[in-house]
């Protein structure tokens, strides 16, 4: 069990690695990956049930990266839980690569769906929750979704099914950093505020500082969960964040840092945990 | 004899598809129907009532139906997802592409009322562009059974399969053509009628006409082979090629665009493994106007008849 400072030091190792690959790849969505980070740490480190030697184990709970684009987050986090060689990172979109722009699940263990349009990993994630109530099992089933994916009608499709269906046993991560590729999300088609149109919808749903580990970890944990309704997690977060020039700018969404930017970039997340 | 189906019983294949489906769904608990409230239309009620839990109905939310199905193979389930073809296939077309196909999900796609068995109802509730855009996606067996009886072994087959495919069953009545023990073999033809001088090739509801064809045909001297080809993609390479080359002429008769579906599919092996005239018998890429599901098959040039007299214009370029 590791404590909510454990779980900071390694999301920042996660940042370090990934701000280094998107450097050397020359590509990479940094923006959303910073912003995600502090989640996946938690999830997977704290909260799911997974076996790294053993990734289609049956009653594993699922991960539905729903913001595929930020692939590069799952994989180094993949890498540090032991689903995938750590020194692998450096080979993310080389030619031939099995660490494509995009997660796939046929060739990367511990993927369990190939997103990158948006809109697909909650009607997914409604199927395996389905699934496991069906069954009488007690796996837990996670999808994170972007902000500005909610715009994404496929979505709220998805969420009148969840509670129809009672998916008490599905929790939906909003990734809230208000901004899309590019611009707010308060400038293109405004969903915030989220929680009570989730609400609305039948929802059980509670707003966290989407980079505080232990805000992070009490509402991922199973006993916040209300019994017949799903949940929804408005994770309020910074595009960019823990670097002072990408944090809440529009401009990194996908944006590859020069070498000046990058070690400074890296030095800030250094001196984070110095 | 013209017609030799003539006072045959007509069945809907939608009948033998979900008595196919309640006994597996009998034999294994992991079977589910996901449907986009088509219980009605998918003939759905009777596994409702005997499965009440595993008939999973969404509403209707086409996309979140076929991403459900793919959570649910996720899951360890072995999903029929069911829905009229044209929103099966066209709404969420994407879903099928990312969620099934790429993913390789273990996602039975039915396809309900295919073609244009809605008739009046009209173009948006026609389904004959799906062999092409399915057909397109790696990774998703195609397939258009042509009676009841080749509907149950398919229905069977698919529950066996691990992988993703897309059915396309009809509503409209056919007798019964394949012989009753038939099993089908994904990729494989069937010879329904042996014949010579030139071969048709068509599947779902096309198959009964292209065989009431070959016996007009016949009564004018004509001998024409009869392939029934369910399986679109993959597609009998080996049957095709011994076609062109045996009867040297290839009719095919689709109740589809004749844009990328069966007899494109055809015409591509026959251009690159054994060139020989080609007709490709379909709808001539339009929106179909107002008419019944068999009157349109004929407008289109598809009546039997129409059939047979295609075949003799396309004997003419024979060399």
């Amino acid at each position: 069990m590791m404590t909510p400072n454990d779980l900071r030091k390694l999301a920042n190792k996660i940042r370090r690695r990934d701000l280094r690959a998107v450097f050397e790849a020359g590509a990479g969505h940094i923006g959303g990956e910073m912003s995600v980070t502090d989640i996946l740490t938690a999830l997977y480190f704290e909260i799911m049930h997974v076996e790294p030697q053993n990734p289609t184990a049956p009653l594993r709970d699922r991960l539905v990266l729903s913001k595929g684009h930020t692939a590069l987050a799952l994989y180094v986090v993949l890498s540090e839980k032991g689903f995938i060689p750590p020194e692998e990172i450096a080979t993310f979109l080389q030619h031939n690569s099995r660490l494509n722009g995009h997660p796939n699940r046929v060739k990367v263990p511990g993927v369990e769906t190939n997103t990158g349009p948006l809109g697909h990993g909650l009607p997914i994630g409604v199927g395996m929750a389905k699934a496991a109530q069906l069954n009488g099992e007690s796996w837990r089933t996670f999808v994170i979704t972007g902000d500005g994916e909610m715009q994404e009608g496929s979505n709220w499709e998805a969420i009148m099914a969840a509670a129809q269906f009672k998916l008490d046993n599905l929790t939906l991560i909003i990734d809230h950093n208000r901004l899309q590729q590019g611009a707010p999300l308060a400038d293109t088609n405004n969903l915030a505020p989220l929680a009570p149109k989730l609400e609305a919808f039948g929802w059980a749903v509670e707003e966290i500082d989407g980079h505080d580990m232990e805000q992070i970890c009490t509402a991922l944990s199973a006993e916040t969960i209300t019994t017949g309704k799903p949940k929804c997690i408005v994770a309020h977060t910074n595009k960019g964040q823990g670097i002072s020039f990408m944090s809440d700018n529009v401009a990194w969404h996908h944006k590859v840092p020069n070498e000046e930017q990058y070690k400074q970039a890296m030095a800030e997340l250094e001196g984070a945990m110095a | 004899m013209s017609n030799p189906f003539e006072g045959a019983k007509l069945h809907d294949c939608r009948d033998a598809f979900t008595a196919v489906l309640e006994s597996l769904g009998a034999e294994n608990t992991d079977i589910v129907a996901v449907c986009n409230d088509s219980v009605g239309s998918s003939k759905l009620g009777g596994f409702r009532d005997k499965f009440p839990e595993r008939l999973i109905n969404v509403g209707i939310a086409e996309q979140n139906m076929v991403g459900v199905g793919a959570g649910l193979a996720n899951g360890g389930k072995i999903p029929f997802v069911c829905a009229a073809s044209p929103f099966l296939t066209g709404r969420a077309l994407e879903q099928i592409k990312a969620d099934v196909a790429y993913s390789e999900t273990n996602v039975k796609l039915v396809g309900i009322s295919s073609g244009m068995a809605y008739g009046e109802l009209g173009p948006t509730h026609h389904s004959i562009e799906d062999f092409a855009w399915i057909r397109a996606l790696p990774n998703v067996p195609v397939v258009a059974p042509a009676d009841r009886i080749e509907t149950a072994t398919v229905i069977k087959w698919a529950a066996a399969y691990q992988g993703g495919c897309y059915l396309r069953l009809s509503r409209v009545g056919v007798p019964d053509l394949l012989p009753e023990d038939h099993v089908f073999e994904l990729g494989k033809a069937d010879q329904l009628r042996a014949g010579g001088d030139l071969t048709l090739i068509a599947n779902g509801v096309l198959t009964h006409r292209a065989l009431i064809a070959a016996e007009l045909l016949a009564a004018s001297g004509i001998n024409a082979r009869v392939l029934n080809m369910a399986s679109v993609r993959p597609i009998d390479e080996a049957a095709i090629v011994a076609a062109a080359t045996e009867t040297g002429a290839i009719l095919t008769c689709e109740e589809h665009t004749t844009f990328g579906g069966l007899g494109s599919a055809v015409a591509e092996v026959v251009v690159e493994q054994a060139p020989v005239p080609m007709m490709r018998l379909g709808v001539p890429g339009v929106f179909a106007h107002t008419a019944s599901a068999n009157a349109l098959l004929d407008d289109f040039g598809m009546s039997p008849e129409a059939i047979a007299e295609s075949a003799q214009a396309l004997l003419k370029r024979k060399g």
